[in-house]
């Protein structure tokens, strides 16, 4: 279908809130007079340890430099911004973090604004019920989820798509601070209500959500400009040292993904069977053929982590050729000695050998002159981890194994303390499909003005 | 070079690193981790994809999986790409993970080898004459 509509210019600065960004770039891209400014905060990426605890993975300090350059341009020039996965996961904590951020902005720019804060946090009670009814699925590889694994998860939210981004933005909203979101839809949220196609904007919007990192040379710290019209959109660099291809734009699609082509998202799938890169002058790249299949039975993606134990790690060399050659014995020895009997468990990660890789490694020739190991012990209490990590490394260091001529100690530490107490523990808990009941889930909107004094 | 081995029995492979622009892999998902190979030309990405080297078979071989662990293996011209999702040994973060990110997990890919083909170049594979080599 044709659309005549003027073009939407959306300006990306950062593939991730907190990397950071030129202020040329920036610069360049508000000269182009942007009708949006997007940025995407968060990923399940850096694990589940964000998520379950409510921290963020990003750089309070680097998160407010990047915010502060966009608020300060967005509120001046009327341009509304969003930020989608508030905090790195978007759960109530994160989504508070930076609200907070936002707030001290606000102040101390003196800057006037409504402001829409999306929780996305979703209720065990309603994950229960959900489950109960038949209305769960679990994605490949995720176990089946459990009425044990809902109780036990620390923070649950849904990664949700246009609409909750919408509501704030019907409501005024001049910044829309929403927590787990479709990275897409923090782009096409927009100008779907103004009409566009949302095929055509959500495609865009999985690039933007990656700023310049589909550009090439690629950047996940640099701006750039899509912009929507008609049939079409394009896409262009705000840095004269890169530029879109017909390659880098194809090729992006496949990034963090398993199938290019279809990709499930909130409200349905984009499929991009049919799409057309185009080349044009300047480095840009101009896409259509986006196809949207919608998903009327409004299946959305939920997330969530639990606790797994306390951990405590400790980290040696070794340079002894003997032990070296001797390294899996011997540390199968160390496990045996320690571990049975004892809460927890331990891992020994042997960098050098296959530290990174594990069984999947196909080098299975001995390791080089040195290894790095770490030492990691997870027990249901970091006070059990601390003790079977330090009896782990005691017994390491001075374990008599055959043929050994060194015999002060068989490990290099390069830290005193040797073991370092590392916390929390979680993992992944969900990671499934839901789909509502007879009343639809429930983003609320909380609408706040900010009056721009100290 | 003197004392240099003669292959006459088998066809000259070029290997993987040097078709490929990009060799990757990552995360897709806590729970699944994705391989890419973007090449540099449309005949190398072409080359590849007759050659037989990217199977599920070959790929769980490689990987030390089981062939059901190889999930997808998907040709993507418009890329010049192939792309192929392994389920993660264990979800990423999870005890015992080694790479939560997934990122440094396509070391394997690099020792592959593309047959040009017996009695082939790479650029008759190129205009599709070249037949899978077994």
């Amino acid at each position: 279908m044709k659309r005549p509509g003027a073009p939407f210019r959306i300006l990306s600065p950062t593939a991730i809130l907190g990397y950071g960004f030129p202020e040329d770039s920036f610069r360049r891209g508000l000269r182009r007079r942007p009708h949006l400014i997007g940025v995407d905060a968060g990923s399940t990426d850096p694990g589940p340890y964000y998520l379950g605890s409510g921290t963020s993975f990003t750089d309070r300090e680097g998160v407010k430099r990047d915010l502060r350059l966009m608020l300060r341009a967005g509120v001046r020039a009327g341009i509304p911004v969003v930020i989608g996965s508030a905090g790195g996961a978007g759960a109530a904590p994160h989504l508070a973090w930076c609200r907070a951020i936002v707030r001290e902005i606000a102040r101390e720019e003196r800057l006037a604004f409504r402001l829409g804060v999306v929780a996305t946090d979703v209720p065990r009670a309603t994950v229960l019920a959900a489950l109960r009814g038949g209305r769960v699925r679990a994605l490949p590889c995720v176990p089946a989820l459990t009425e044990e694994a809902v109780r036990a998860s620390t923070h649950i939210v849904a990664q949700v798509g246009l609409e909750p981004v919408q509501a704030a933005l019907r409501r005024g909203c001049d910044v829309v601070l929403c927590g787990r979101c479709y990275d897409p839809a923090v782009f096409a949220a927009l100008p779907v209500l103004r009409g566009h196609d949302p095929a055509l904007a959500l495609h865009l919007g999985k690039i933007l959500e990656c700023a310049a990192i589909a550009a090439t040379p690629g950047s996940g710290a640099d701006c750039v400009l899509g912009t929507l019209r008609g049939d079409a959109f394009e896409l262009e660099t705000l840095n004269p040292a890169r530029r879109f291809t017909r390659l880098s734009t194809a090729a992006h699609t496949l990034y963090e993904k398993s199938d290019p082509t279809r990709l499930p998202g909130p409200g349905g799938l984009l499929n991009l069977e049919a799409c057309v890169f185009r080349e044009l002058r300047g480095g840009r790249v101009e896409v259509r053929g986006s196809r949207f299949e919608p998903d009327p039975e409004g299946w959305l993606k939920i997330e969530g982590a639990r606790p797994a134990g306390f951990r405590c790690v400790s980290i040696a060399g070794i340079r002894d050729p003997i032990l070296v050659r001797r390294i899996d014995a011997t540390l199968e020895a160390v496990r045996a000695a320690v571990e049975p009997g004892r809460p927890g468990r331990l891992w020994f990660h042997v960098y050098g050998r296959d530290g990174v890789m594990r069984d999947a490694e196909p080098e299975r020739g001995p390791p080089g002159r040195e290894v790095g190991l770490v030492i990691e012990a997870v027990a249901p209490t970091q006070a059990q981890a601390d003790s079977l990590c330090s009896l782990a490394r005691s017994t390491l260091l001075h374990y008599g194994y055959p043929g050994r001529i060194s015999t002060a100690g068989n490990l290099a530490f390069p830290f005193s303390p040797s073991d370092l107490r590392a916390g929390p523990v979680y993992a992944f808990s969900i990671y499934h499909l839901v789909r509502p009941g007879a009343r639809p889930f429930a983003f609320p909107v909380r609408v706040e003005t900010l009056r721009g004094d100290r | 070079m003197t004392n240099r081995p003669t292959r006459a029995a088998r066809p000259p492979a070029i290997p993987l690193t040097r078709l490929a622009r990009v060799i990757r892999s990552k995360n897709a998902g806590p729970f699944e981790l994705t391989l890419d190979v973007l090449f540099k030309t449309g005949r190398g990405f072409r080359l590849a994809r007759e050659s037989g080297v990217f199977t599920r078979r070959r790929i769980a071989r490689l990987y030390r999986v089981r062939p059901g662990d190889v999930l997808g293996l998907l040709w993507f011209e418009p890329a010049r790409a192939v792309k192929v999702t392994l389920r993660r040994r264990i979800p990423s973060g999870a005890p015992g993970d080694s790479d939560i990110y997934g990122a440094q997990q396509h070391a394997p890919l690099l020792a592959l080898t593309v047959p040009e083909g017996a009695g082939t170049t790479a650029k008759s594979a190129e205009k599709g004459r070249a037949r899978p080599t077994p």
